[in-house]
């Protein structure tokens, strides 16, 4: 316990502080200046907090652990580790990025939008800090609720099923994870309080790895914890109700479930998941492989056929995360080293692919593939940025997005060959989709629709800038994000041990 | 003991106001001042654990912490719905001063039903608590609704009043001791005999009856849409968490031993009050009668508590019996504003009332169970019970899987409140005084507060 205010405390209190703020300023564009500083705020804290990530010198500025319920044995206990840094960084990168290409659009009742945007990254930042299953419990809903709002106040035609929909799909989900920390929770080793009950179980992270739990116990409770984080990732067949809500959601939260919400449900697996439950993951992972390579060739071959634009960068999002799970259930060094990459890239790529979607539809009205054409003559900068990141999305070579996968797919080779052609499949895939939909939409000739296109304005190409600079950082140099993460890949592997 | 004494005083205060004081506006002043006297002379007690009036009940009745908080959680809580719709009160009929009388009996009887030792009190309690309550059903006397519900109440009331009475004598007979205080029936672990076994299962009828539970319910949704709304409000939550407080204190008393008997009898009931409430709550259009539904839903969680009887279930009976009383008597208050009880009624709330319709949000996810809620905590400490308890673990999983359906009737409130837009422009005005917004954000507050530090509540059982 520090006297000093830690950096988690900081990613979580500033958009949490910011959000509540905005509901009561002044003037609409009063808000959206107001998000856009804080978002750009936590991000400036967040690169100066990369520069104290060593374990036994800055413990004190990276972990807070309060006693919140006493009875219960509950701390409020967040913290930083390697993953949750990866994390905490790709939610403090994606919001500025959001907020800055999203800035000239006009949102009804900018006041609540912007504060429900911040309060959700509140939530998601509290998620990927939270070292205590009830405060991770706690997070993992309120990230739910602002988008809840968002999407039903701003989203499209069909906004109110869709989202509900998606609401009560991740509901379920997490009241039956609920159950799993409850009952995990009653199994931890019970320690004396002083004044009052003995026998006071424990949320936190490490008694919950600790637990002793039988084969027959843990295979249920995968379940339990599985189906949530299935939920939320999505995998095959719980999937149902993200192509609906990505199509429905305004395109500003579009961003942020399909860049970093998604990753709650590949963050759970990981901390919350196989170090708790490492005899039925070791029992289930090929099942859960499977469903998510079912997942990957299903939903590539889904997006194929996709004349929604929307709907098409929506079945991509859920091929790539297939990949990302069934190579952490794979657990091999490689491959989850891979996937804690790309978890980190896919979260920035998919936001560049929403911003050009985001555009497209906003000026020409529509969003079927086949009424689009030639817009690389209406707008060729914005062609030339989209197209690197599309390459990314295809995870070619030099981008971020290729060591990756190239890793993924070669530890997962290593665990059965199998996996890795029909995994190597999904991304074969993908070119097709991503270059047909690229040829459709900006080559050929223009049409009436795509003739009064105009090239991007300059906040949209900041944004897009920023993304190609992290597409060829890290395409380049995937070191820094390997050095960022490889602590929590060789804690996964030893837990398994 | 204050509790006892002085509700049943001050009804008596209320009743003979009513014969000299005319004005209408009097009673309503005089009940929260009464009121809010017994409430910290009451609070005063659980702290010192002296009561203001010693009087010799040889052991009829006791106070624990536990009781004496859950009364202090009923007082507060009655104590929000006088602030919060008092004004409706007068809006039911000419006889205001004998509807407050009424409610202060009540709680003397929710006290008695707290706080009983032997059967006999049992029965006293739960009947203090009961007949008032058919009266106030049917004070809207013009409104045959009103009537019917009261008589089918009342009716309803009669018969399981006779089958609690048949199972106290049964238990009484099966005693060796032949003894009414509950902690001495002496029923044994081994097998029940046949006259305990009946008294049992009666009073387990009886009681379900009182707190709605399925298929004992029939009564509710009828009874809870007749009666004038006001009182809905309190009969849907003061006296039905009451009632399952009365539960639990008789089940873990008299029968705790033989648990393992009758739990899977429990569990029975749970998921059908469960599925019931739950299913039935997704088809109403009106939200008064989604409400009463949803109460039966409610208390389908509750249950647990009686299904479990652990510590957890009793730290959870406090929480439930707060965040749920809280949030509905909320909730209500906010749907007595309006002129049009259907779901179109709340279209775009959240335009012409925001603070309105941003409380009633709060009440709904609390009600859903969406943690930083107390709605949250208590579901979680009644799940956290059943898991503890170790027997049925499928039942907590059933119970989740309703609160997925309860979250889908109300967020179509929600929905209709931020995501409609208003009907017409004309219709009535909603009138909400700053002191009712005041009122109804404190209550907002209390949800938060005890959602976040639960323990603000079950701290004081651990004194």
């Amino acid at each position: 316990m520090g006297t000093y205010i830690t950096f988690p405390e900081l990613f979580i209190l500033l958009p949490l502080l910011g959000g509540i703020i905005a509901f009561f300023v002044s003037s609409g564009p009063a808000a959206k200046r107001m998000a856009l500083f804080v978002s750009v705020l936590v991000w400036a804290i967040f690169v100066v907090a990369l520069f104290y990530t060593d374990r036994t010198k800055y413990i004190a500025y990276n972990n807070v652990n309060y006693l919140w319920l006493k009875y219960l044995g509950s701390n409020y206990y967040v913290g930083l580790d390697a993953m949750g840094r990866m994390l905490v960084g790709l939610t403090a990168t994606a919001f500025p990025l959001i907020f800055i290409a999203t800035a000239k659009n006009n949102v009804s009742h900018p006041k609540s939008f912007y504060g429900l945007m911040l309060l959700s990254q509140a939530g998601l930042m509290g998620v990927f800090c939270a070292f205590d299953a009830l405060t991770f419990y706690f997070f993992w809903e309120l990230a739910l609720i602002p988008v809840y709002f968002l999407c039903s106040k701003w989203g499209g035609e069909k906004r109110i099923q869709a989202t509900f929909k998606f609401f009560v799909y991740t509901f379920v989900g997490s009241l039956l994870m609920l159950i799993g920390i409850i009952y995990v929770y009653l199994h931890t080793e019970p320690r004396t309080i002083e004044g009052g009950i003995t026998a006071v179980h424990s949320f936190t992270v490490g008694s919950f790895y600790n637990v002793a739990l039988t084969a027959m116990e843990q295979k249920w409770l995968f379940v339990l914890f599985f189906v949530a984080f299935a939920i939320k990732m999505p995998i095959f067949p719980f999937h149902t109700w993200q192509p609906d809500a990505y199509d429905q959601s305004p395109t500003p939260v579009t961003m942020i479930m399909s860049g970093i919400m998604v990753k709650m449900g590949l963050f759970g697996v990981v901390r919350w998941l196989i170090p708790v439950l490492p005899l039925a993951t070791k029992q289930f992972a090929s099942i859960a492989i499977i469903l998510s390579i079912i997942g990957i060739v299903y939903a590539s071959c889904l997006a194929m056929v996709q004349d929604n634009i929307k709907r098409l960068v929506a079945y991509s999002s859920i091929a790539h995360i297939g990949l990302m799970c069934a190579s952490i259930f794979a657990l091999n060094p490689t491959s989850v080293q891979g996937a804690m990459i790309q978890m980190f890239t896919h979260g920035i790529n998919i936001i560049g692919l929403w911003i050009v979607v985001e555009l497209i539809e906003r000026q020409t009205g529509i969003k079927n593939i086949s009424a689009l054409g030639g817009l690389a003559q209406k707008a060729p900068t914005l062609t030339i940025l989209l197209v690197i990141v599309a390459f990314a999305n295809i995870a070619l070579p030099l981008t971020n997005a290729f060591p990756g996968e190239f890793m993924m797919l070669s530890g997962l080779y290593e665990v059965k060959t199998w996996y890795a052609i029909a995994a190597g499949l999904g991304v074969i895939l993908s070119a097709v989709y991503t270059l047909n939909m690229i040829q459709k939409v900006f080559y050929g000739h223009t049409n009436d629709l795509t003739q009064t296109v105009k090239d991007i304005a300059w906040n949209e190409k900041l944004a897009l800038i920023i993304i190609v600079a992290f597409v060829f950082v890290l395409g380049i140099y995937p070191q820094l994000m390997i050095e960022l993460t490889k602590e929590s890949v060789a804690y996964l592997l030893t837990t398994m041990r | 003991m204050n509790s006892i004494i002085l509700t049943a005083v001050w009804g008596v205060v209320m009743m003979l106001s009513g014969a000299f004081i005319r004005n209408k506006q009097t009673p309503k002043f005089l009940a929260i001042i009464g009121l809010s006297l017994i409430s910290v002379l009451h609070i005063r007690e659980l702290i010192t654990k002296k009561s203001l009036i010693q009087v010799d009940v040889h052991n009829m009745v006791t106070f624990d912490y536990f009781n004496l908080t859950f009364i202090a959680i009923v007082l507060s809580c009655t104590l929000i719905y006088f602030l919060l719709s008092a004004s409706e009160v007068e809006k039911v009929g000419p006889h205001v001063a004998e509807y407050f009388a009424l409610i202060f009996f009540v709680l003397c009887g929710v006290s008695l039903a707290a706080s009983f030792n032997t059967l006999l009190m049992l029965f006293i309690g739960i009947e203090i608590m009961s007949i008032p309550l058919y009266i106030l059903t049917g004070s809207d006397k013009r409104n045959l609704k009103s009537n019917e519900a009261a008589l089918k109440y009342f009716l309803m009331g009669a018969f399981s009043t006779g089958i609690m009475l048949l199972g106290i004598a049964f238990l009484y007979g099966g005693s060796p001791n032949a003894s009414f205080f509950i902690d001495n029936l002496q029923i044994g672990g081994g097998r029940l005999s046949v006259l305990t076994a009946l008294g049992l299962v009666f009073l387990l009828i009886s009681i379900s009856f009182k707190v709605s539970a399925a298929p004992f319910h029939f009564w509710t949704p009828d009874v809870y849409d007749g009666a004038p709304t006001v009182f809905t409000s309190f009969m849907s939550t003061i006296v039905k968490v009451a009632g399952f407080f009365a539960f639990i204190r008789l089940f873990q008393n008299a029968f705790g031993i033989v648990q393992d008997q009758w739990q899977s009898l429990i569990a029975f009931i749970t998921v059908a009050t469960l599925l019931i409430g739950n299913i039935t709550a997704v088809f109403q259009q009106s939200v008064k009668r989604m409400l009463a539904y949803s109460s039966i839903a409610q208390a389908g969680f509750m249950l647990l508590a009686i299904f479990a009887l652990n510590a957890k279930a009793k730290e959870g009976i406090l929480l439930y019996a707060a965040a749920y009383s809280l949030a509905t008597i909320g909730f209500f208050a906010i749907l007595m504003k309006l002129e049009d009880y259907t779901i179109e009624g709340f279209n775009g709330l959240s335009k012409k009332q925001p603070v309105l319709a941003f409380a009633a949000t709060v009440f709904l996810l609390s009600l859903t169970g969406i943690p930083l809620t107390a709605g949250f905590q208590s579901k979680f400490f009644m799940l956290m019970a059943a898991i503890e308890n170790g027997h049925h673990l499928w039942l907590p999983i059933v119970a989740v899987l309703f609160a997925a359906v309860s979250a889908y009737y109300y967020f179509r409130v929600i929905q209709a409140m931020y995501f409609k837009e208003p009907s017409q422009a004309d219709g009535h005005p909603i009138v909400a005084t700053p002191l009712f917004k005041m009122v109804l954000l404190f209550t907002v507050l209390l949800i938060l507060i005890i959602g976040v530090y639960p323990e603000i509540l079950i701290g004081w059982m651990y004194r």
